[in-house]
This record gives C-alpha cells, structure tokens and sequence, in this order.
C-alpha cells in the first residue's frame, strides 16, 4: 500500500501471529533481514545499510497506521492467536519502536518543510505577479508619455516646415519659437528642451553665418567649427537649452549619427544614453528631420536627403523624468526600476536606475519598451527593493505542525513502550501464576503420594502390633504394645485425613450415592463416643426429626466422618453439660429458629445473659448452650410443628435439604479465632492444640465435604459457654425400599402399639427420648413429676393417661427426677408389689435412664425396684429395644403369660409338628433345633441330605423339613428333587398323595435363589439367622393346606 | 453382678462383636433349656476350631484350592451367623470374596484376621459366661420365688 516494501511486511506480520512460537520469532527475523542484507550487500554497503533501515522504519511506520488491519487479522485468526498465548503485535517488533519513533519524527519534518515550501511557493508567485503587473505598468505608462512626447516634436517638426519654410519671410524666429515650446511643454513631458538645427552645406556657410551674425560652433569646445561638408547649427531653441544655439550638432559623433540616420527613414531616431551636457544626466536624443519640400510617395533614401531642410532636435532627460513620472506611481518604494538599451545586445547600456540598487536580485521581471525607433531596442527590468519578508502564518504554522505532529509521534510511543512493558509484566506474572498453580497441584499430590506410601507400612505395623497384642505379654510389654497401637491408630487417622484434604483439593474426591438410613448412621457415631461420653458425665442425645426420610440417597461414609468429626470436636472440648445432635430438614428451621437471630458470640448476647441469668437453661443438661435455637422455646415448635403437619406437606422435589445442628457446653471458641476455624491446620488457639491434642484439620475437611454435598456450614459459639456447629447438606430422596443391604438395623417390631410414660423434667430431653421410643413404635405420655407419674399407673386417683386410654406398659424415668424425687422409692415398691399380687393386671414395668450411674445409686435403684433394667445413655433406638426386651421377656418369662404376639402365634403353628432339620454345619442345626423346639415343635436333625433321604423314606412322619440349600455331596436343591420324585413314585404306587413342605435356609435372601427353590420343588425359604417374623410367615403359608388345631393356648 | 454382666453384655454389642442374633439365641433359653446360649457357643467353637484347624492344613499344604476353602469358609460363616458373631462373620465374608477372586495372599491375610477375631470373641463370650454364670444363681432363685 505505501511501497514495495509493505506486502513483504504485512506477509511477515502475518507470519508472525500465525507462529504459535513467539520465542521462535527473533531469530527468523533477523536472517530475513540478514538475507535482505546480503542481497543488496552486492551493490554497496553504504547503500544497504540505509535501505535496510528504511525498511526496518518503514515497517514501523506500516505499523503504526495499521493497526487496525492487524486487528482485523487478529479476529481472523482467532483461534491461531490463542494458540501463541498472546503476546501481540506491538511486542513482537519492540525493538523497532525508536526507531519508529525517529522516523515518524523526520516524516513529520518532511511534511512541515513541505508546507513550508508550499506556502513559500504561493507567496512567491503572487509577489511575482504584482511584480509583472507593476513593472508592466511602468513600462505602458512610460512608452506611453514618450510616444505622446514624439508625436508632439513630430508634430513641432511640421510647424517648423510649415511656418518656417513655406512662408516667406518666414513666420519663426527664435522667440516665437522659444515661445511656443516653452508653452507646449507640458505635451512633452519627457523632453527637457528642444531645438531646431538647420541643414547648412559647406558652400552656403558664409551666407548663413551672415545671415545669422554668428559662426557655427563645435559642441564640445564652444570653438567655431572647422570646415565641414554639411554642418547642423541650431537656430531655434527651448529656454531650457538655450546654450545649444548656434552649436553645430553634427559635430557630436551621438548626434551626427543620429542626424544622419533621421533624414534617411525620415522618422523620429533617438541616440543610445549618453551623459547630456547641461545636466550631465543620462539621457537621450531624440532626432527628427524636417522636409522642406513634399516628398514623393516611397521616396528614396537619396530624395530624403536631398529634401531635407533642418532637423528638430529634443533631450530625453530619462534620469530625472522617469524618475518623476514613476514617482507618481503606488508601491514606488517597493520596487526597483532599470531601464536599458539593448541595441547592442551584448553590451546592455543603462538608461535609467542606480546601478548600485541592486534590490532583491532573486526575483525580476523584464518588460519590453518600444519607443518608436525600429532601429534601437529598450527593455525595462524590475525588482523589489527587498528581499521577500517570510510570511508570519508560515512562521507560525509551520512549526506548529511540527511540533504537534511530533508529540503525537511520542504519544504513540509512549503508549507502545508502555503497551510492550504491561504486556510483559502480565506475561511474566501469568507465568508465575501458572508456576504457582503448578507448585500447589505438586503439593497436594505430594501429600496424596507421601500420604499414601506412609499409609501402607503403617498398616503393616498396626497389623503386627495386634497381633502381638494377642500373644502372652507381661503387662508391660501389653502397656508397651497397646501404646504403640494407639499412637499408631492416631497416625493413620492423621494421614487419612491429610489424604482426604490433598484428595479434595486435587479435586479426586467423588461422592457415592447409597440409600441409608440416617437415623442408624447417627446411632452408630453415638455409640462410638458413648464411651467417652459416659466417663466425662456428658449426655449424648440425637434427634432426628420425623420429616427427615427414613432412608435418602448420598454418601453415607462422609456425612458419617462430618459428623464423627464434629461429634468428636466436641466430646473432645466439653467436660460437662451435654452434646446434642439434631436433624431435621433445613426448611423446617426456618418457621422455628427465625423469630431468634443467630448470636454469633456477639457482645449483645453476653449482655443477654448476664441480665437475666437463669440457674437452669431450657436445654439438654440444663447447661447454657450458645445458640439459643435448641432451646426448648425454639425445640417445641420443631416438636410441635411435626405432630401438626405429619405428611400434609409432602415435598415433591426429588432433593431433601437437611440441617444438622451439633450443639455442646464446652469450652468454646474464642472470639479471636472464630475466623479462622475453618481453615486448614489452624485451631482456634496454639495452646489448644497442646491441651486436648488434633491437627485442626478437621473442620476444614468437613467443610469441604459439606460443600461437595451442596451444603453449608457454619457455627455459633461463645466462649466458656459452648458452640453450635451446624451444617446443611443435600440428599436425594429415596424410596424405603431401595435399600436391599441389610444396613438398617432390624428394629425389634414387637414392641408396636406399646404404651410407655416418660419421666422427665427436661422437655427437650424428653423429646430425644420420646423419639427414639417412636422409632420402636412405643407411644410415649411426657410426665415432668414421677409421682404422678407413679399414682397414675397404680391407678389410684383414677386419672385416665393423657391420651385417654389406661393400658400402659412401662414407664421410664430419667435418673435426674428420680433422684430429686423424695420418698418415692417406697411408692414404687409399693406399686410394684401390689401389681405383682394382681395377676390379672398387666403392670407397667420400670426402667431407669442414666448417664452414669453410681453403685451406690444402682443399689438404690434396685432395692426401689428398678431393679428389671438401667438403661445407660446415650441412648440408641437399638439398645433401648434390647434392654427393654430383655425387660419385658424377663416378665413373660416369669409370669408364664403370653401376650398375643408373633411366638405365641408361631407356637400355635408348631407345636406338636414333628421337623426334620439338615444342616450339614453343626452350630446351625443345633440353634434351628433349639429355635424350633422352643415354639414345641419335635425336631430330628441330618446333618446331611443322603441321611435326610434315608428318614424320609415314605412312609415318614414328619410334618416339615427346613433344608439347608449348600452343603458337600447333596446341597438343598438336590435334597429337595429327589424327595419329590420319591413322592412321585409313592404316589403312583400308593394313590396317597405326600407333600412334604420343605423350607430353604438360607443365607442369601436374593430372588434368583428364591426361584431355584421353587424350581427344585420346595415350599419357601426362611432366612438364616432364624426371625420370628420371617420363620411364621414362612411357615404359616406353608402349612396353609393342614392347618393346625389352636390347642396352644390351653398348652403350656 | 448382673448389672455387670449386662454391661458386659452391651459392650460386646456396642464394639461390634455381636449382633442381634446372639439376643434371639438368648430369646430361645427358657426352662427347657437353661444353658441353651452357651452350649450353642461351646458346640460353636468347638465346630469352629475344628473348622479353623481344617483351613489351616488346607492352607499350609501351599496349594490353595480356593473351591475347598470356600466350603470351609461357609460353614464357618454359617455358624458364626447362627451364634451372631458379626465380626467373625464379617471377616469370613472378606475371605470368601478373596477366595472367589483367587487372592491367596488376600486370604492369609484374612484368615489370620479370622482367628484373631476368633479367638478374642472366644475370650470374651467365655469371660461373659463366667460371669454370668455366677450371676445366674440370683436369677434362679428370684424365678423359684
């Protein structure tokens, strides 16, 4: 576009953005330059160099006013510019931009002098202009003031001719004539005088001198002329060259020539300048002759002469008079005027102007004059006095120009040095960036790595330790060995977690989904700190709200470490009061918890407290907790809204929201480093660590962990007082029966539809026990006072339960109201007592919760009766089922009374019935025999199916067989077939039809075992373990076709 | 002493070494058969050693024919389910998987876990029983009140 050279730039610019190799850019750059180097290096260096530096400027400059081509080649080539990481164009040619900088400076110097030039130019041209119309002036008014002068002295010639020859006497003498001239001056303005010479030949020159009475005299000496052929006197004069009379003219060698000349054209001939004699001016004569006869039409040279009578003379004072006349003239100054005389063109005569005045030399201008005298040449030359002033608008803009463009020039540079240095530091720091990114990914993998390998042999070591804690050691290499375990377990678990956090910041961590059940998980974590828990005296108590699905979707094993961790945090920092775990839908929180705002360990709930401190707190232990939101105001309407809205509110979303709160008494965590607490391997104080232990990088995985669950977490805590950490998480909701593993603990059913009364002064520990009650499906009445609870179960004052009915099966006090109940103890024997004389009365039967328990209040407890169970806490759905079945049996038992549940029933099915059991495993076919017998059935066991096969020989007298399906030789299956076919054959032979009902045992409760079952011919199966429910159900549909007599009752 | 014995109790359950149908077993003692629980547990180890001593000739002889010790394995598992040993159950189910994936080294290991496991509970039901033997005159002589 500008040159030759531009294509080869732009093809090199873009080469350069499609180089995804901007390091690769220099070296290529220099040999194209190099290449071009040598090429022109050939013709010569001098020359090279300069081309080579023009092109480099040249490229800059391409540069400069391209930039927007360059962007447009950028949009093109979009994705090849991502590949070279941006480093742009201004970049890449860095080192060209002085240069650039030099040659814009000197393009605009080119440019400023070329408006220079221009306005020079157009100035010149219009000075020359008026200069030509000037000096044309001159010359016209000139030529014209001396043609009027001629034509007046052609004029006078003829008056002379007329008056002076043609009349006689003549009319004109030297007065008349003086007279007349003087008066027409003014039509000549150019002459200073004129005169009138005669033509006197030599042979007339005595008559003439006579005539006249004077001789004729030389010009230059004033001496009478010597004798001549022809001699030219004035006769007649003007005033003002009164000296010229009787001067002969011809005496002048000027003048001669000139006379000469006029006679012979017969028209007005002027001398070349010379210096006139009066004045000494220059000047010049003007000759013009007169005729003193008509002359013939074309007269000949010869005829002239002949006729001539006498010539009329006249000075052209040019020197004065021109001075004069242009003097009248405008801008007179200004200029500078030369007249010459070029007759002799060689040798130029002035006739008018200083020759000194030069004036402005570079500029003139000629014109030419014509003065009526075909045989001389004038020319007219003018100048200006001065030299041209330089025009003030060139001075001004001119260097404005420049200047401006220069700062522009800078500008730019400025912006592209300051463009190349931001672009650098962005690229050095992206760099850096990218190292430490880099160095962050190391670390984490490092730790996962190290983490790892450290984890392998450590297992190695726990192994052996075990082992060799199970062999025969003193006691002090058991103390030994037992220390180096547990030193070793808090290793391992130090460096799974590590791992956890490397794991997750390496982003490697992936939740499962798995259905579970919350509610189990929650006991299990109880039970893992029940021991901690009960030798610190700290209640552990969990409430899982009903809303909450029994069994959702999600990763139970991190919800289960979240918990354990923050469970842990808290067993850890608490020595008295209580620990709470709460779980309920986080939407659930909002009705309940948002009248009170969170108190984040603010100064306003210190104040709070200690304006109105209570002596007991509405919570778990009666100890103050942090947040006041699991407070019994806040709890009953959690507790309260359930009872209200049971399922009226089914969420339809797929998702459930829980929030799980983990409130304790403990120590607290400082105000200070509240902040921090959830960043890895910061705990709340340096001293903490020293006291109770832990890395502190708990909570930081836990938050992590909630975080990859949707969740969020958080707490509320003031110190001395204790925290509340909670956490949201999200689950999918699962239908109950996904779940096929038998994870959920089987929650003994026999208790449905049991009444129970709860003892208990604390509402909110009240509702953690009336939950895990519910859970058994035991309907429990809260009772603060246990005398009335007491009264109302012996039935004395006749008040109906609360719920109106008078069936009640246990009540279970806490040890707190026993205790601070007095007196009582004897009221409960005494209950106890009478209801154990009344047969007929069902008795409710007493349990006991409690933390820890002294021997000395066990004593009590039992000698008050108490003595069927003391259920520890913290309590556990589970383990209230068991002890209280324990409880219940232990009655049944006793009291030879069965109630109307499923062994009864089953009993009713079996008694009397005659079972063969196979098995080939020993234990199993003693527990199944014992099982059976219980419910009075007559049991036969074969420990194999070939002696099962020989029992069965029809004809036999067993009533039911339960098969093992997988034992050596003959499994179940086999068993089972060949029994049948014998059946078969019987039938055939006897016309009597058997069906032996043969149950599977099995281990594996799958369908595809269920189908081979049917498919060998047995009945169903009941699953090993044995399970009431399972083994009557099983039984009962077998025994459908012969159903048994219910003699039962009457029995036992 | 029986408050002992049913702390005893609630610690096998609560570490794990029994599940809910070491209860039936108790469930199904009654009159009839008073000390139906502890000769369940005796005939119990006795199987199991037996079964023990099985496996660990079958292991020693250094060819593992998996498909036999698979056969030992579920007998073993199938007492150890019957009596509710959950932790030897659990282990055995783990030397079961090995055996199917044909992990000799998995299933060393695992045996040795077996035995441990094994033997600790073998420590700890016969310390229950003392106990609870001893604490169960009291009982009876409540019953025959």
């Amino acid at each position: 576009m500008f040159n030759p050279f531009t294509t080869h730039h732009s093809s090199d610019m873009n080469w350069a953005l499609n180089n995804p190799n901007p390091e690769g850019k220099e070296p290529r750059t220099t040999t194209q330059s190099s290449d071009f180097y040598h090429l022109s290096a050939k013709d010569s260096p001098q020359k090279s160099r300069k081309i080579d530096f023009w092109r480099s400027g040249l490229m800059g400059f391409a540069k400069m006013q391209h930039s927007v081509a360059v962007k447009m080649n950028n949009g093109n080539n979009n994705d090849q510019v991502g590949n070279k990481k941006g480093s742009t164009f201004i970049q890449e040619h860095r080192a060209l931009l002085p240069k650039g900088l030099i040659l814009w400076t000197i393009i605009v110097g080119f440019i400023s002098r070329g408006i220079y030039q221009w306005m020079d130019d157009t100035s010149k041209v219009r000075r020359e202009e008026v200069l030509v119309s000037m000096c044309d002036q001159r010359a016209r008014m000139l030529q014209d003031q001396f043609s009027v002068s001629v034509n007046h002295v052609h004029a006078l010639a003829i008056l002379v001719s007329t008056f002076h020859y043609h009349k006689n006497p003549s009319a004109i003498d030297q007065g008349t004539f003086a007279d007349y001239t003087a008066r027409t001056a003014f039509e000549r303005p150019l002459l200073s005088g004129v005169a009138y010479a005669e033509k006197v030949v030599n042979a007339e020159r005595e008559m003439f001198e006579s005539q006249h009475n004077w001789v004729i005299k030389t010009m230059d000496t004033g001496e009478p002329s010597p004798v001549r052929d022809e001699y030219a006197p004035v006769i007649f004069s003007q005033d003002s060259v009164s000296y010229l009379e009787s001067l002969d003219m011809m005496s002048g060698e000027e003048d001669r020539e000139n006379i000469l000349r006029a006679r012979e054209t017969g028209k007005a001939v002027l001398t070349s300048p010379f210096r006139l004699l009066a004045s000494h001016h220059l000047g010049v004569v003007l000759t013009f002759p007169v005729y003193k006869a008509s002359l013939p039409r074309n007269p000949t040279v010869q005829e002239r002469i002949a006729a001539t009578a006498g010539y009329l003379g006249g000075a052209f004072d040019v020197e004065s008079l021109v001075e004069n006349l242009l003097g009248q003239l405008a801008g007179n100054q200004a200029i500078v005027v030369h007249v010459y005389d070029i007759t002799n063109a060689s040798d130029p005569l002035v006739m008018y102007g200083n020759q000194d005045e030069e004036g402005d030399t570079s500029l003139y201008h000629e014109s030419k004059l014509d003065f009526g005298d075909p045989f001389r040449k004038h020319k007219m030359i003018c100048r200006y006095l001065q030299k041209a002033p330089i025009p003030l608008n060139v001075l001004t803009t001119v260097p404005l120009f420049f200047a401006i463009g220069f700062l522009v020039g800078y500008i730019l540079y400025g912006a592209a040095v300051h463009i190349v240095k931001v672009e650098d530091d962005f690229h050095e720091m992206q760099e850096l960036k990218v190292r430490a990114e880099a160095a962050d990914v190391a670390k984490s993998q490092f730790l996962a790595t190290v983490s790892h390998e450290i984890r392998t042999p450590m297992n190695g070591i726990l192994g052996m330790l075990a082992m060799l804690l199970d062999t025969e050691l003193s006691s002090t290499q058991r103390d030994y060995a037992q220390t180096a375990q547990v030193c070793g377990k808090a290793l391992i678990a130090l460096i799974n977690e590590v791992l956890d956090r490397a794991k997750i910041e390496a982003g490697k961590l992936e939740l499962e989904s798995v259905p579970f059940d919350i509610r189990s998980i929650l006991d299990d974590v109880l039970s893992l700190f029940s021991e901690e828990s009960r030798n610190k005296g700290i209640e552990l108590a969990v409430f899982v709200s009903d809303k909450v699905p029994e069994i959702v979707k999600g990763d139970s094993g991190r919800f289960r470490q979240i918990i354990i961790n923050l469970v842990g945090n808290s067993v850890k920092f608490t020595e008295k009061g209580h620990i709470f775990v709460k779980v309920h839908l986080a939407e659930q929180s909002k009705d309940g918890a948002e009248s009170k705002p969170a108190l984040n360990g603010g100064v306003a709930s210190e104040d709070i407290t200690a304006a109105s401190k209570p002596s007991s707190y509405n919570t778990l232990s009666g100890y103050e907790a942090a947040d006041g939101r699991n407070s019994w105001d806040s709890f009953k309407h959690l507790v309260s809204s359930e009872e209200l809205l049971t399922s009226s509110e089914f969420d339809a979303s797929s998702n459930v929201r829980l929030m799980v709160s983990i409130e304790d008494t403990g120590i607290g965590i400082p105000l200070t480093a509240q902040g921090r607490v959830f960043m890895p391997f910061m705990q709340a104080d340096s001293s903490t660590s020293r006291t109770y232990g832990g890395t502190g990088i708990g909570l930081s995985i836990s938050k992590c962990l909630v975080e990859l669950m949707r969740g969020q977490i958080s707490f509320v805590s003031r110190p001395r007082v204790g925290s509340t950490f909670w956490f949201t998480a999200v689950f999918e909701r699962c239908d109950k029966f996904s779940l096929k593993k038998p994870t959920v603990e089987n929650l003994p059913s026999s208790f449905r539809g049991m009444r129970a009364i709860v003892v208990d002064a604390k509402p909110v520990r009240a509702a953690v026990t009336r939950y895990h009650m519910k859970r058994l499906g035991i309907s429990v009445d809260v009772m603060t006072s246990l005398r009335t609870a007491v009264s109302t179960a012996s039935g004395r004052n006749g008040s109906p339960l609360p719920s109106g009915t008078t069936k009640l099966d246990m009540i279970l006090v806490e040890k707190d109201s026993w205790i601070s109940t007095e007196d009582i103890d004897a009221e409960i024997r005494q209950m106890n007592s009478r209801t154990n004389g009344n047969v007929h009365r069902k008795t409710p039967k007493l349990a006991l919760f409690a933390t820890n328990i002294t021997n000395s209040e066990f004593d009590r407890a039992k000698s008050a009766g108490f003595a069927d169970t003391v259920i520890m806490k913290p309590l556990r759905a589970s383990m209230i089922g068991a002890c209280l079945q324990q409880v219940l049996e232990l009655r049944k038992a006793r009291q030879q009374h069965p109630e109307g549940s499923s062994p009864a029933t089953l009993k009713s099915l079996l008694t009397g019935k005659k079972i063969l059991v196979v098995d080939d495993n020993m234990v199993n076919r003693r527990v199944a025999a014992g099982a059976l017998k219980k419910f009075g059935a007559e049991v036969v066991c074969a420990e194999s199916g070939q002696v099962a096969l020989g029992l069965l020989q029809i004809p036999h007298s067993f009533d039911a067989c339960f098969m093992d399906i997988q034992m050596p030789q003959m499994d179940g299956f086999e068993a089972t077939r060949q029994i049948r076919m014998m059946e078969k054959e019987a039938k055939e032979k006897t016309k009597l039809e058997w069906h032996l009902p043969i149950l599977a045992m099995t281990a594996d409760v799958i369908h595809a075992t269920y189908e081979e079952c049917l498919k060998s011919g047995m009945d169903g199966y009941v699953s090993k373990p044995f399970e009431e429910e399972n083994l009557y159900k099983s039984v009962a549909k077998s025994f459908k076709a012969n159903p048994i007599s219910d003699s039962s009752c009457s029995q036992s | 002493m029986q408050r002992q014995v049913a702390l005893i109790k609630q610690s096998l359950f609560d570490q794990g070494y029994l599940d809910e149908q070491f209860m039936e077993l108790e469930e199904l003692q009654d009159d009839v058969n008073p000390n139906f629980v502890e000769e369940v547990a005796t005939l119990y180890f006795k199987d199991s050693a037996r079964l023990i001593n099985s496996i660990d000739q079958a292991l020693e002889r250094g060819s593992f024919d998996f498909n036999r010790l698979d056969n030992y394995m579920h007998q073993f598992k199938g007492s150890s389910t019957s009596i509710g040993a959950s932790k030897v159950k659990t282990e055995c189910t783990m030397f079961r998987e090995y055996c199917r994936m044909g992990n000799a080294e998995g299933c060393l290991r695992t045996f040795q876990q077996v035995k441990k496991e094994h033997a600790t509970l073998r420590k700890k039901l016969e310390h229950y029983f003392q106990l609870a033997r001893q604490a169960g005159p009291k009982e009876t002589a409540r019953r025959s009140k």
